[in-house]
């Protein structure tokens, strides 16, 4: 049962994640677009767009240094424990709520406002649940796991961590996640399922966050050559003889 | 100097009626899906008036287009890249659509479903958003021919600029109608707002094109354009705007806009410029001489070092001559008549317009004096300051030297045409006293007045050689794989694919530009019954005539 929750799942989901993206990119390339719904509705979109935008970059930020650094490397710059979680919690806890203050006020817009309601797929529907969960037991892991210590103080750094990094060197160990505690262990597998859903949601459009934007010209000029619109490149002028 | 070509079009604004009809060919034409109800690639506004969406014109709020930084640089007016990104989880410039309106339909089902009752039925007003009842309250043209004025004047942007003359002259009211479509600028804010860089401008015709396949979605362009000509198509989440009608400028067919004005007061042509040119003459400190300085980076296509450089810059000798034929060159460069809409928002607008006379003319009637004696037109241009000066707003940043210059070279010709046309002899004076030699004036009256269509569209097809990587010929099917092309073995969808500019505007142009029937020789066509007006029996349409099968 472990192999299967902690090794088959999470594998699975990677390969739909990334063979997915390839698969939509190659052929949807039209339908990869944020689907802004600005223009119906701009007051709650002001303040709640970029609490969540925002507020998730935090926590993928955090996400990042939580998973990916390992205890070894802040221990040799001379970061203590207790400095390391204090930094953690009061960056995750701010990053948390603004994004979950941002999500629920999306969510809100998305239901009372008729244009925005009417323009919301069944797709989206199954990704803001998935969304909203994965985010709810984040914040019940930072909250009850480290601030409460709900069921015993657990390390994450030792155990989940070590998981998922073991996880993405293709050596994965199984046990150490099937000792975490229930909420991590929700939170990740929650996260799995959003992220095999990912390629196919609207989601898609956190890879192409423009950073190109900041070094380009201004101006793009394009040939009619290289502009083809047709999905098909131009076929050899010749054919083989014999 | 880096030799480019832009296609480019003039209008003539004292021959707009403001019909609509190129709007509404133009929505047929491109427009007529879901999301895109509300969008306008061509509108036409009444002004003094709002235009569309409302108020697009405040740059101080809206934040359109270029301005120039402490430095005297040109920067984006609604600040850098840096902020850009910042801000593109909600773009606090972008135009909701109660500033456009609110698109709708009418519950026409209602008219023929509603069981007997006392009343008559009525077909209501469903958003087209929401489906919920709604209550229509604005539109693209709710001011149309100052409708409503009174109470919406005061919210336009140029009329507020001078806006304490107006109030002591109003009652002498005047009006006259702006077509707009995208301007295809040479130096488009919309492609340098675009954090995808799916805005480009082609290099071979300088057409401002949005790349579907790379737009994402961010909406800064919406926000860049000073002009709200880029929309956002609602329903597939991109960016979406006028397109200059490129399969048809490919293959040297005018735009759907000026093909169906009624008016024929369209222009299209080349314009050949100077690409190194084009920074510096946005960059001009002073606003009043952004007209000028635009007008310097033009370049004169009989000038024989231009013509050298564009051999070396690839543009192909057809399109030289071409340029040297345009008469779109001939309005703004040679007759300088025409004057480009808003060159303060620094973008090098390449719509241009010849500002209507009318209004004065209009006016001078009013009083019983001859309207059409040059003295009479000439001192009513200087007395009435309102319209000169509105004029001036929207055509050179508020300078009202050149629209002027414009109006008595519009006024001349028409007092020294009439001479003319009474059979009296021309008075050499008037062109004179607009700088113009009498041949000059004649030759600005057949351009202006009776210019064919030939005449009026100079566009140099897209050459064949390159045909393979036309955008609109691009339509390389599966089928022809498999060494298609035999129309008789799967039925009517098998077969080669024929470029839908190739079947029907090909068709088309042949047909309005031949004195007999025409039909392609060269392809078996199959006709859009659509499309047949009548003329000549294409194959297959009907059985064979008796006498026709008996001969040998």
């Amino acid at each position: 049962m472990d192999v299967f929750l902690w090794v088959i799942v999470p594998y699975l989901c990677l390969a739909t994640f990334a063979v997915g993206h390839f698969w939509r990119y190659r052929y949807d390339k039209f339908g990869w677009t944020t689907r802004s719904s600005q223009l119906y509705e701009d007051r709650m979109l002001r303040i709640g767009s970029p609490l969540f935008h925002f507020g998730m970059l935090g926590v993928v930020g955090g996400h990042v240094i939580g998973l990916l650094v390992p205890e070894s490397w802040t221990d040799a710059i001379g970061v203590t424990t207790e400095m390391y979680h204090g930094a953690a919690i009061g960056g995750g806890l701010v990053a948390g709520v603004m994004t979950l203050v941002g999500l629920a006020i999306l969510i809100y817009r998305r239901r009372t406002v008729g244009p925005v309601f009417s323009a919301t797929t069944r797709m989206d529907k199954v990704m803001y649940a998935f969304l909203g969960v994965v985010i709810v037991l984040g914040m019940w892991n930072t909250i009850a796991g480290s601030v409460l210590s709900v069921g015993g103080h657990y390390d994450y750094r030792e155990g989940v961590s070590v998981w998922y990094r073991s996880f993405l060197a293709f050596q994965p160990q199984p046990d150490l996640m099937a000792d975490a505690p229930i909420g991590f262990q929700l939170h990740g597998l929650v996260a799995f399922g959003l992220f095999a859903l990912w390629p196919f949601t609207r989601l898609v459009h956190v890879f192409s966050a423009p950073v190109g934007y900041l070094t380009r010209p201004y101006i793009v000029y394009r040939s009619r050559d290289d502009a083809a619109l047709g999905s098909h490149a131009p076929r050899r002028g010749w054919d083989r003889v014999g | 100097m880096r030799v480019m070509a832009q296609m480019a079009m003039v209008m003539n604004l004292d021959k707009c009626i403001g019909c609509h009809t190129c709007s509404v060919t133009c929505k047929q034409a491109w427009t007529n899906r879901t999301g895109t109800e509300y969008v306008w690639f061509n509108n036409v506004e009444t002004r003094p008036g709002q235009g569309y969406p409302r108020r697009y014109e405040d740059q101080e709020e809206w934040k359109g287009g270029w301005t120039l930084n402490k430095r005297g640089r040109l920067e984006l007016k609604a600040g850098g890249r840096l902020r850009k990104l910042l801000t593109i989880f909600s773009n606090p410039k972008m135009p909701s659509i109660s500033d456009y309106y609110e698109p709708w339909t009418y519950d026409y089902a209602t008219l023929t479903d509603a069981p007997a009752q006392e009343h008559t039925p009525v077909a209501r007003p469903k958003s087209l958003l929401s489906g919920e009842d709604m209550k229509i309250e604005w539109s693209s043209n709710w001011d149309d021919d100052l409708g409503g004025s009174a109470a919406t004047e005061k919210h336009d942007p140029m009329l507020r600029k001078i806006a304490d003359k107006v109030k002591l002259e109003f009652e002498q009211t005047f009006m006259f109608y702006l077509p707009r479509i995208c301007e295809h600028c040479l130096n488009p804010s919309c492609a340098a707002s675009c954090p995808s860089g799916a805005i480009y401008k082609r290099s071979e015709d300088g057409i401002v094109l949005v790349d579907q396949d790379r737009c994402r979605g961010w909406r800064m362009c919406i926000s860049g354009c000073p002009y709200k000509k880029v929309y956002f198509n609602h329903r597939t989440g991109k960016a979406e705007k006028c397109t200059f009608c490129f399969p048809r400028v490919e293959v040297g067919l005018p735009t759907v806009c000026s093909e169906t004005c009624v008016g024929r007061l369209r222009y299209i042509g080349l314009m050949l410029y100077d690409a190194d040119k084009v920074l510096e003459a946005a960059s001009t400190p002073d606003e009043h001489d952004l007209y000028e300085a635009q007008r310097d980076v033009f370049l004169d296509p009989d000038d024989p070092d231009v013509q050298r450089e564009a051999e070396k810059a690839g543009i192909p000798r057809d399109w030289v001559q071409a340029a040297q034929r345009s008469p779109v060159y001939a309005l703004i460069n040679r007759f300088k008549i025409a004057l480009p809409l808003h060159p303060e928002y620094r973008t090098m607008p390449m719509v241009w317009y010849v500002p209507p006379l009318s209004p004065v003319v209009d006016v001078v009637k009013d009083t019983g004096e001859d309207a059409e004696d040059q003295g009479n037109l000439f001192a009513a241009i200087d007395a009435l300051r309102i319209p000169v000066e509105y004029l001036a707003e929207l055509f050179t940043a508020g300078d009202v030297a050149p629209v002027d210059g414009v109006l008595k070279k519009l006024a001349a010709m028409r007092s020294y045409m009439r001479d003319i046309n009474m059979g009296r002899d021309p008075n050499g004076a008037i062109p004179q006293a607009v700088a113009m030699s009498e041949e000059e004036m004649y030759d600005m009256y057949r351009l202006l007045a009776i210019a064919k269509y030939d005449e009026r569209y100079v566009i140099p097809p897209a050459h064949a050689e390159q045909a393979h990587a036309l955008e609109e010929l691009a339509t390389e099917c599966a089928v022809s794989e498999y060494g298609g092309g035999n129309p008789e073995i799967f039925g009517e969808g098998s077969g080669g694919v024929d470029p839908i500019a190739v079947e029907n505007f090909q068709m088309l142009k042949d047909r309005q530009t031949s004195d007999t029937i025409a039909s392609p020789s060269d392809r078996s066509a199959r006709v859009n019954l659509l499309n047949w007006d009548g003329k000549g029996t294409p194959t297959g349409m009907f059985p064979p005539r008796a006498d026709e099968t008996e001969k040998p």
